[in-house]
């Protein structure tokens, strides 16, 4: 749905050149949550305009819904939807004409039902009348969500649409994206949330001017720090260590006070057996989980190592 | 080039900018005041017991009373000094709208979201100046044409009136108002380019006014005639000033630049 070949832009000239995207390539499949991660600064708004066909991309290519950035531009904004960063509204007007002048630039074959139907979608139809500027920010948010959405866009640009909100906003705009999920539209997320792209995203890229890693979340984690169980006894015991060593499937074992970290590859096949083996080596278990990094681990890890 | 979405965008800026009561203000008292202007004039021509023969007057405008008599010909040389008022009209009223609606809409954000619509660059550009424009060329017409209407109460004698209705003022109202106005709003689109404040961007835009006043002045001293000849150069003058401006405007006015580079 979205594909980028070596897609560059640089602002400025000659000596005072500066490269905002460096040869991104990519591939994001259609009905795809994508996250694209990074620091302030790291060229990701940039992408989205260049992908929106705000802006023109300095060298390289790259294509959204079949359709060429640079050739097909009036064609491509008319597919896709954006979410801006912070998302201006016509504040004197009223919610429903925010939505209705929308409506009519990206010619809605019918405007008012359009409108109705994104009112009442995201909890607005009460204030449709109200003043844009007498919105608070999750209501804005959410409006300027509806304005994305009013031409029915198959591939939708996010930028930071939880930034600023408090966490009952946040998550209700959380549950819209994921609403949208279910959809089979393509999302195209940029956030600094790291949990929220953790849970919403199918896959994640982590990017500062040039791509760093792409991939789903959980393969990232597994490439960084492989798997690991933790397992909580009752008491510290060292026998029950020693027997987990001697697993073959268990690449390490770490006792720490009265709990084991058992790195294994395959823990829905191996935990079984592991369990077995501590049990019949005298370890009184209370529970047993996966550990898991956390994508701001992963992303720090990956942001340092690449600066 | 797509009517429906220029008429969506002229829509807009009418609902929002009109909502902005300085710009309404703008819009609705300055034709008041420069249609009253001249009415009072006149008006105080006539409680003055007339003027005198108008000898006085320079002898190229002497030349344009034709057949009036003295009074007259001084009543016409005073209402040719309030033509530059409705020439004003058309320059003032965009630069506050036009100022207003591009810089407006860079503080709020709105732009953006604008943009990334299917709406072209060109029909963007032609909505707004078509905003900006239409509502000062309105104002100067609606006017000039109350200005007649009320002239002959305010003591205007019938010579005099038809007079007004010469190509001077022919041109002044019909011609070179509309080219101001086009003038003013790409003006106004330059200087929002690098400003942040509506408030700014229209004082720094009203420098434009500075050519008129110079007419102003230069009509008041007797320096300058606004005669058929005058008003012809300063068609092709404004013409060729508008065909430049407007290029740089839509230049100016590209996706790239307002994201990138305007201020």
């Amino acid at each position: 749905m979205i594909h980028t070949d070596g897609l560059t832009k640089t602002f400025g000239e000659a000596e005072h050149a500066n490269t905002a995207v460096d040869h991104l390539t990519l591939d994001v499949a259609e009905g795809e949550v994508f996250g694209f991660l990074g620091p302030n600064g790291a060229g990701k708004t940039t992408t989205v305009r260049m992908l929106t066909s705000l802006i023109a991309p300095t060298s390289g290519r790259a294509t959204v819904n079949g359709l060429q950035v640079g050739r097909d531009d009036q064609a491509i904004r008319q597919t896709v939807g954006l979410l801006t960063e912070t998302p201006g509204m016509y504040d004197r007007l009223s919610a429903e004409k925010n939505l209705m002048i929308f409506a009519r630039l990206y010619s809605v074959p019918d405007p008012a039902a359009s409108v109705e139907k994104y009112l009442k979608m995201l909890g607005l139809w009460a204030r449709r009348q109200d003043e844009a500027g007498s919105f608070s920010k999750g209501m804005r948010q959410k409006l300027a969500l509806a304005r994305a959405l009013l031409h029915e866009p198959k591939v939708l640009f996010l930028d930071e649409p939880t930034s600023g909100l408090d966490p009952e906003a946040a998550k209700l705009v959380r549950d819209f994206i994921e609403e949208l999920k279910t959809e089979g539209r393509t999302i195209f997320l940029c956030t600094h949330n790291l949990d929220e792209a953790d849970r919403l995203c199918d896959r994640v890229a982590i990017f500062k001017t040039q791509l760093i890693k792409v991939d789903s979340p959980a393969n990232i984690r597994q490439q960084l720090y492989g798997r690991r169980v933790v397992v909580h006894l009752a008491a510290p015991c060292e026998p029950a260590a020693a027997a987990a060593r001697a697993l073959p499937f268990v690449k390490e074992v770490q006792a720490v006070d009265n709990k084991l970290l058992v790195a294994l590859d395959n823990p829905e096949a191996d935990d079984p057996a592991l369990i077995r083996q501590l049990v019949e080596a005298g370890a009184a278990i209370q529970f047993v989980g996966e550990l898991r990094h956390s994508l701001e681990d992963v992303y720090l890890q990956l942001i340092e190592g690449a600066a | 080039m797509n009517i429906q979405r220029i008429q969506t965008v002229i829509d807009k800026e009418w609902a929002e900018v009109f909502k902005n009561r300085l710009v309404l203000f703008t819009v609705a008292f300055l034709p008041i005041l420069f249609t009253i202007l001249p009415l009072g004039a006149l008006y105080g021509t006539r409680s003055a017991g007339g003027l005198g023969g108008g000898t006085d007057l320079p002898p190229q405008f002497l030349a344009m009373c034709g057949n009036l008599q003295g009074s007259e010909c001084m009543q016409y040389f005073l209402l040719n000094e309030f033509l530059i008022l409705f020439m004003m009209m058309p320059l003032i009223i965009p630069i506050s709208i036009a100022a207003y609606s591009i810089v407006g809409e860079k503080t709020t954000r709105s732009l953006e979201p604008l943009l990334a619509t299917p709406i072209s660059t060109v029909e963007l550009l032609v909505a707004k100046g078509l905003a900006a424009t239409i509502p000062g060329v309105l104002a100067t017409w609606i006017g000039f044409g109350v200005f007649l209407l009320a002239a002959p109460l305010a003591g205007a004698g019938s010579n005099v009136i038809r007079q007004v209705l010469n190509p001077v003022w022919f041109l002044a109202i019909f011609v070179i108002g509309p080219l101001i106005a086009i003038l003013a709003v790409n003006f106004a689109v330059l200087v929002s380019s690098r400003v942040t404040d509506p408030r700014v961007a229209e004082q720094v835009s009203a420098v434009i006014i500075v050519p008129l006043l110079a007419v102003l002045f230069g009509q008041i001293a007797g320096v300058i005639v606004l005669n058929v000849t005058f008003m012809l150069v300063a068609v092709a003058v404004l013409i060729i000033i508008d065909i430049g401006i407007t290029a740089l405007g839509a230049r100016l006015f590209q996706r790239e630049n307002i994201l990138t580079k305007w201020k």
